[in-house]
């Protein structure tokens, strides 16, 4: 009942945030502010993750794909599971942790010091002037993060794969382009993304927005944001999967 | 120009206000006081429209507050201000911003009016020369006189102080009760007070209501309330420790409980 009831608080939630796009349009210097704060700071965390990522699938494709003698084909196995995989779901788990987290905190303190109360009594709507600009850089970061986790992958893996271990350059990438389809593997890529930064937006900031106005409060809803964050997308990865590549 | 009528509201089982009626004159400070705890934030909350009551209706220049759509709402709060007992300043705006936030929302003046009527703002409130400041570099007096300067930004009508004295060392507390005064008859504002510093709060209000287990308790000028016969209104208004509220919280009898084993 407890659920249920918060899932219906939190999609009226998000039908005000979304109705806020207007708003959030008219006033790009505020959606500029958060993409900076929510986008651009995580820069550094998603391209060294991407590329230590990339470098382990470059390690042990080499060492799986050596036993079959297909080392060549080390390019696609590195490009496919990061486009397809581990660019969308781990972008979005570490964005959840460090965006998301900082999202819910920040929020969480506006509540408990009364500055979206003293925002509503200045008959300003803290769900359009805060919420929504914030929501939009998250929803236009993770897709823009997430590629460049697996454009930083990709290099990780040469770097293990061609560089350390000495497979060949030119299968690498001649394989990879050959067998990587746009709307398969990327376009799909792209679409989980998109899903899982509308996911880890909603959740963090309805948890910030809910929160007990404490300080123990915040600090169980900005647990809660990064908990049910990984689960949601860990979910729908997995329905998305079975939906986009599910059938041979 | 505030009219309360029957108002009950409650928190899960427990009742805040129990059927109270209470009318705030216009131009007047009038001051809501009751012991912690008794809902005096709460009953701002409510004629500010941010909560809504079980029953019974506030009516604000004869307009239901809680019957008036959100854009009807935000347009009386625009000519409402409130000063919030955290001074709740955007703390990623400086104080200047802070005050400009509202003008810049609500309005199309161009940014040099703007500087010019923070700067009144400001004046008033004796903190021109702390503009530059940063929410976190003020103390707590100068947070609540930049929060009144902001609540003052539209010009409203009305200004809603939750608290303004709690916590305030002499000197800003002076200060705030000579501004809450002047502010008030300089603009001819509308002014609700809720505290529960009797004697400050006292010293500027019009009209006092006295506010206890979600009934009014007592009522009348600050002479008539000193003047009055009511054993609890004179122990609240005298700060006695004891009388019908009493010292002690409810306990088995003292004796017995020490010499039980």
């Amino acid at each position: 009942m407890k659920f249920l009831a918060k899932l219906g608080r939190s999609s009226l939630f998000l039908y005000a945030i979304l109705s806020g796009f207007g708003y959030t349009l008219s006033r790009p210097g505020l959606l500029i502010k958060q993409l900076y704060h929510i986008g651009v700071l995580t820069f550094w965390l998603i391209a060294i993750s991407g590329l230590f990522v990339g470098m382990v699938l470059g390690l042990q494709g080499v060492y799986t794909l050596s036993t079959f003698g297909a080392e060549s084909s080390l390019g696609i196995m590195v490009a496919a599971s990061l486009v397809r995989e581990l660019g969308p779901v781990v972008s979005a788990l570490l964005f959840a942790g460090r965006a998301g987290s900082a999202l819910t905190a920040e929020i969480g303190l506006m509540k408990a010091t009364e500055q979206l109360s003293a925002m509503e009594m200045m008959a300003i709507d803290p769900l359009k002037y805060i919420m929504a600009p914030r929501f939009f850089a998250g929803f236009i970061s993770l897709p823009l993060l997430a590629a460049l986790f697996s454009a930083v992958g990709v290099l990780g893996g040469h770097l293990a794969g061609v560089d350390l271990l000495h497979v060949d350059a030119g299968s690498y990438w001649s394989q990879m382009q050959s067998a990587i389809d746009f709307h398969d593997d990327i376009v799909n890529g792209i679409i989980k993304s998109i899903i899982f930064a509308w996911l880890v937006s909603w959740i963090a900031l309805f948890e910030g927005y809910d929160a007990n106005p404490t300080s123990a409060g915040i600090s169980r809803a900005t647990t809660r944001t990064v908990v049910n964050s990984a689960f949601a997308i860990l979910l729908f990865d997995f329905l998305l999967t079975a939906l986009m590549f599910g059938t041979p | 120009m505030i009219s309360i009528s029957n108002l009950t509201f409650s928190r899960g089982n427990k009742k805040i206000f129990d059927n109270i009626s209470l009318d705030i004159k216009a131009h007047k400070i009038t001051a809501i006081m009751g012991p912690s705890g008794t809902g005096k934030t709460t009953l701002l909350k409510l004629i500010a429209g941010q909560l809504k009551p079980d029953s019974g209706t506030i009516l604000i220049d004869q307009e239901n507050v809680h019957q008036l759509s959100r854009a009807s709402l935000y347009t009386l709060r625009k000519n409402m201000g409130m000063l919030f007992q955290s001074g709740a300043l955007l703390t990623d705006m400086s104080v200047y911003d802070n005050i400009a936030f509202p003008i810049r929302e609500h309005t199309q003046l161009p940014e040099s009016m703007i500087r010019t009527l923070v700067l009144m703002k400001l004046n008033a409130v004796g903190l021109r020369g702390a503009r530059h400041l940063m929410p976190n570099e003020l103390s707590g007096g100068m947070a609540r006189r930049v929060a009144m300067a902001r609540a003052l930004a539209l010009d409203p009508d009305m200004i809603l102080y939750d608290e303004p004295f709690t916590g305030q060392d002499p000197i800003s507390l002076g200060v705030l009760v000579k501004l809450i005064k002047t502010l008030n008859q300089t603009l001819h504002l509308t002014s609700i007070v809720v505290s529960h510093d009797v004697q400050e709060t006292a010293s500027i209000a019009d009209y006092v209501y006295l506010i206890s287990e979600g009934k009014i308790a007592g009522q009348g000028t600050p002479e008539e309330l000193d003047n009055t016969e009511s054993d609890w209104v004179s122990q609240f208004m005298r700060g006695k420790a004891d009388g019908p509220v009493p010292f002690h919280y409810p306990a088995d009898d003292f004796s017995n409980e020490l010499l039980a084993p």
